[in-house]
């Protein structure tokens, strides 16, 4: 079916491909390693990886071979490599598949990344939840060591690299970089105020690197077939590469597609994933995640990269693409997701522990139709207070649901509104105007 | 015997892994629930003392995470996924089908000690919800009959074979 090259996908789309590590290297596997290890300078590693214009998968797109460039030069003592496997961005369940399909294809990566800003350890933070995965990881480290990929000199190069994969319990902040971590340091999963950034003061006040699950698994290919051939691939010069994007909700065949970078929705959701699962058209949908601002049907032809998604006033965020039919409330859509956030925000900030919580508490007003139209200038209100003004991106992240909701989808609250003064239920006093 | 003497070599393997101490302690509280279904007080105060931590230390971390248990949770601690991906294809019917079939609402424990039922937000399953997990497992594309063949499963052989491996999805389509 695929009419793209896979990448990331292809080995495990193998029939009985079981991610051992014998399928890995029948597959070439880990030769990426050995024609790296000591044979192409660590600094030149780093070049190869910013000339293929890699972005980092998480969600915050920034250049790989840039963020690795930033660690100091001439520092003596530790840095570490973190791989961030904390995936819990709703709607989003790539990292998942990559790790317990093809966890060898992630561990090259991590030793390709560690020798190229010269670290001797690596964790591998998984969500907690994800136990299957952190077991499957633990069997591939163990595999990797006894052949010699992982530990110490690695393939006989002088390099050592060992690799933990350390369980997270349950805290979406902890796939905040700097909350990530604080929670591996065995601390609650507040984010830090940056800078200083991770690059200089990061795990232990060492340099760190914190990448994502599918950037690492990207970089055996193109230290094997080269930066140019990746930079060709996807949208260039911006956005190269393919993406690994998660459909999920009111679609015939859900789940996850490597598809380059540039494809449009519409073509994501109509031709990959099936269509729409009744005969209901498309009402909404959200590019990249829950943080990712909602759009509507004439956002189908804009291309998911990272420019013309957020162009489009959205943005391509963790590649979680939720696709709403017709008949799905948009409010009460959006009063899942500030619950979600309700529940997640970690409390460092006021602006996001306080309006978090009067967010859902007006939404909620709002959607057992006991709100009142002052409760729109409220929530706006809020929005406003609370995006930019939080230390991590969350802030910004809790109010895209609901502002973009109200952008595109304002009849509807209007209409709750209208329905409750209408019934003239009595109602609680109106919170007092700031 | 106290938790450190039952554990005493896999946590001498969990504190040769990190250069700082207390980088041990999420995998130490781990154990800990392992061992009793949730962290006891007596155990978070021997890591606290192993870890050279304070109590409150080790107190404040473990309220941080929500997948440690303070109290005791049932043999079979189901949580299903609420939050938008999942609701959009019927998570709060599977919500209402277990407090039905269990009689137990959210936060609560069935009388024979067996089930207990929680809320949670999204288990990165999206792709294939309605989900659940049940302690270490996910069960996913929930349906009624498959919930009723779990949750006998469980009872009678405490695992079931409908739980999900390797995940994958879509699964390859043969050419």
């Amino acid at each position: 079916m695929p009419k793209h090259e896979l990448i990331l996908l292809k080995n495990m789309m193998q029939p009985g491909y079981t991610g051992s590590l014998t399928d890995y290297e029948k597959t070439g596997g880990y030769q990426a390693l050995r024609n790296t290890l000591g044979k192409i300078a660590p600094a030149d590693v780093t070049a190869i990886v910013r000339k293929s214009g890699l972005r980092g998968r998480g969600g915050a797109g920034f250049p790989t071979g840039v963020k690795w460039g930033f660690l100091p030069k001439d520092y003596q003592g530790p840095r570490y490599l973190c791989c961030n496997a904390d995936e819990s961005e709703p709607g989003t369940f790539k990292d998942r598949q990559l790790m317990e399909r093809d966890p060898h294809q992630v561990l090259e990566g991590i030793v390709l990344a560690c020798y190229a800003i010269g670290s001797e350890t690596a964790y591998i933070y998984i969500r907690g939840e994800m136990v299957l995965g952190s077991k499957i990881l633990e069997q591939a480290i163990g595999e990797a060591r006894v052949a010699g990929y992982i530990g110490k000199n690695i393939l006989g190069s002088g390099i050592n690299v060992d690799v933990w994969v350390h369980r997270g319990a349950g805290a979406y902040i902890c796939g905040e970089e700097t909350a990530l971590l604080e929670s591996l340091e065995g601390k609650r999963g507040l984010p830090r105020i940056k800078p200083p950034f991770p690059a200089t003061h990061g795990l232990y006040n060492k340099p760190t690197v914190v990448n994502n699950v599918e950037t690492l698994a990207n970089l055996p290919h193109i230290i094997t077939r080269g930066p140019e051939w990746f930079a060709a691939i996807g949208s260039p010069p911006k956005s190269t590469g393919t993406r690994v994007f998660c459909v999920s909700g009111h679609v015939k065949r859900p789940g996850n597609y490597e598809v380059p970078m540039g494809m449009t929705v519409r073509e994501l959701v109509y031709e990959y994933a099936g269509g729409m699962r009744s005969d209901k058209p498309l009402k909404a949908f959200i590019p990249g995640g829950a943080s990712a601002p909602f759009l509507t049907p004439a956002h189908l032809d804009v291309k998911l990269d990272f420019e013309h998604v957020a162009a489009a006033g959205s943005m391509l965020g963790s590649g979680g693409v939720t696709v709403m039919e017709e008949g799905t409330s948009m409010v009460w859509a959006a009063l899942r997701l500030m619950e979600f956030f309700y529940h997640e925000s970690c409390g460092k900030c006021s602006p996001c522990r306080e309006g978090s919580s009067w967010l859902v508490q007006t939404m909620r007003r709002i959607f057992a139709k006991r709100g009142r139209m002052e409760d729109l200038e409220t929530l706006l209100d809020l929005c406003k207070n609370i995006a930019g003004r939080t230390v991590c991106a969350f802030g910004d992240a809790e109010v895209a649901p609901i502002q973009s909701t109200m952008k595109h989808w304002r009849q509807e609250y209007v209409d709750l509104i209208n329905e409750a003064e209408a019934a003239n239920l009595i109602r609680p006093e109106p919170v007092a105007r700031r | 015997m106290t938790f450190l003497e039952k554990y005493k070599d896999e946590i001498s393997d969990i504190l040769s892994r990190y250069p700082v101490m207390r980088s041990a302690l999420i995998p130490l509280l781990y154990v800990a629930q392992r061992d009793q279904g949730y962290v006891t007080e007596s155990a978070m105060q021997e890591i606290a003392h192993l870890l050279r931590l304070t109590p409150p230390q080790v107190y404040e971390t473990i309220t941080f995470y929500t997948m440690f248990n303070l109290k005791p949770v049932g043999k079979f601690h189901i949580q299903v996924c609420k939050s938008l991906m999942c609701a959009l294809v019927g998570s709060d019917t599977v919500i209402e089908w277990i407090k039905t079939k269990l009689g137990i609402g959210p936060g609560e424990l069935t009388t024979d000690g067996l089930f207990s039922l929680s809320v949670v937000e999204c288990l990165a399953a999206c792709g294939t919800g309605p989900m659940m997990q049940i302690n270490e497992d996910y069960y996913e594309q929930l349906t009624e009959s498959k919930l009723d063949r779990i949750l006998t499963d469980l009872r009678s052989t405490g695992t079931s074979p409908l739980k999900s491996g390797p995940f994958m999805w879509p699964e390859p389509v043969k050419t």
